[in-house]
């Protein structure tokens, strides 16, 4: 079987996975995406003769190209283009997930400097706005009142790009305990769950969150796995408030981080997505045969 | 053979006996993120600064 996996750089995740490869035999390719040059209108035969490529990079715009040829070529990739692309988006999220019917924090978007303090002013004091794009928790701003909602909007639209002009403001949730939740869904399947604890409204591990183990229980997998299928499935990472009339998501990542939740949730992460990108690279090749 | 130093304070890095290329290694003395650019011979170089569409 061969297997690929882009990255940008290798991180921890990333050994991890190349571990959780040779544990099972298998030597995959590490693929540079910053050394790539991609002819799409030439689908290259050393591309095609992978059974999948595991997509880890961490560069958004890399990612959505790269998969966007892959797949055109009909290379197996996981995830795919469909779900890395609505999880790139944090509009394209908010729809897939309404389409779907499943629970999450209020919305509004707006596209002038009067009309999105109009649709903050409407979700009231504090609110939440974000960039459509990016990660981390960058630039995503809790604004406390009018002052600091014209100060924001002012820098957003004198300093700022175009893609910054979209204003997708979100109710701000209170965290109960200052924490909120993310779990982790392979498949079909809730893997585990860690609580994000901070006392920085910005919960993200990458900022500075303690993560320890939550427990998965049938409305956690239920939300998850729902969020999960509305974005496309594959493996992806669902990050949920807890308010009193229950779970509400707040967003999907399609290229989750998991260094820091393997030893909260004693759960071998690594493993489970190797052993899932097995699976479905097998399913592609069956499906293949078929096909011939 | 010896340890390769920081490109940025000179302090010594031990590496992992499973080095793989384009890893990233903190340097323990100041902090810096080093990237494993080259196995062999084996070069570091301060890891790429944060860009605006990285992420998960």
């Amino acid at each position: 079987m061969q297997i690929g996996m882009i990255v940008s750089r290798v991180r921890r995740e990333e050994k991890l996975l190349m571990e959780a490869f040779q544990a099972r035999g298998i030597q995959i390719d590490v693929l540079n995406d910053g050394e790539l040059i991609l002819h799409p209108l030439d689908p290259d035969p050393r591309w095609l003769a992978y059974d999948l490529i595991l997509e880890r990079s961490i560069s958004g715009s890399r990612t959505l190209a790269t998969l966007q040829i892959l797949e055109t070529w009909g290379v197996p990739t996981l995830n795919n283009y469909h779900t890395a692309s609505i999880c790139s988006d944090k509009l394209s999220t908010t729809l897939a997930l309404a389409r779907h019917s499943v629970p999450q924090a209020q919305v509004s978007i707006a596209f002038s400097e009067e009309s999105i303090l109009e649709a903050i002013e409407n979700r009231g004091y504090p609110a939440v706005l974000k960039p459509l794009t990016g990660s981390w928790g960058r630039l995503v701003t809790k604004v406390n009142d009018r002052q600091s909602a014209e100060a924001i909007l002012e820098h957003r639209f004198t300093l700022g790009n175009y893609p910054y002009h979209t204003g997708y403001v979100q109710d701000y949730v209170h965290k109960p305990n200052g924490r909120d939740i993310r779990s982790f869904v392979v498949g079909d399947r809730t893997l585990c769950a860690i609580y994000r604890t901070s006392q920085h409204w910005i919960t993200n591990t990458a900022r500075g969150g303690v993560a320890t183990n939550c427990e998965i229980t049938e409305e956690i997998a239920d939300i998850s796995q729902r969020a999960a299928a509305a974005v496309g499935g594959g493996i992806v990472a669902i990050d949920l408030f807890e308010t009193e009339a229950g779970y509400l998501v707040n967003e999907v990542n399609h290229s989750m981080e998991f260094r820091n939740s393997i030893e909260p949730t004693g759960v071998d992460i690594p493993a489970a997505i190797v052993d899932f990108a097995l699976q479905t690279a097998d399913e592609g090749a069956a499906l293949h045969e078929v096909q011939l | 053979m010896a340890n390769p130093t920081c490109t940025e304070c000179g302090a010594e890095i031990n590496l992992p006996e499973d080095v793989v290329l384009n890893e990233i290694l903190p340097c323990p003395e100041c902090g810096v993120e080093l990237e494993i650019i080259d196995l062999d011979p084996l070069t570091l170089a301060l890891a790429p600064e944060v860009e605006e569409d990285w992420g998960e």
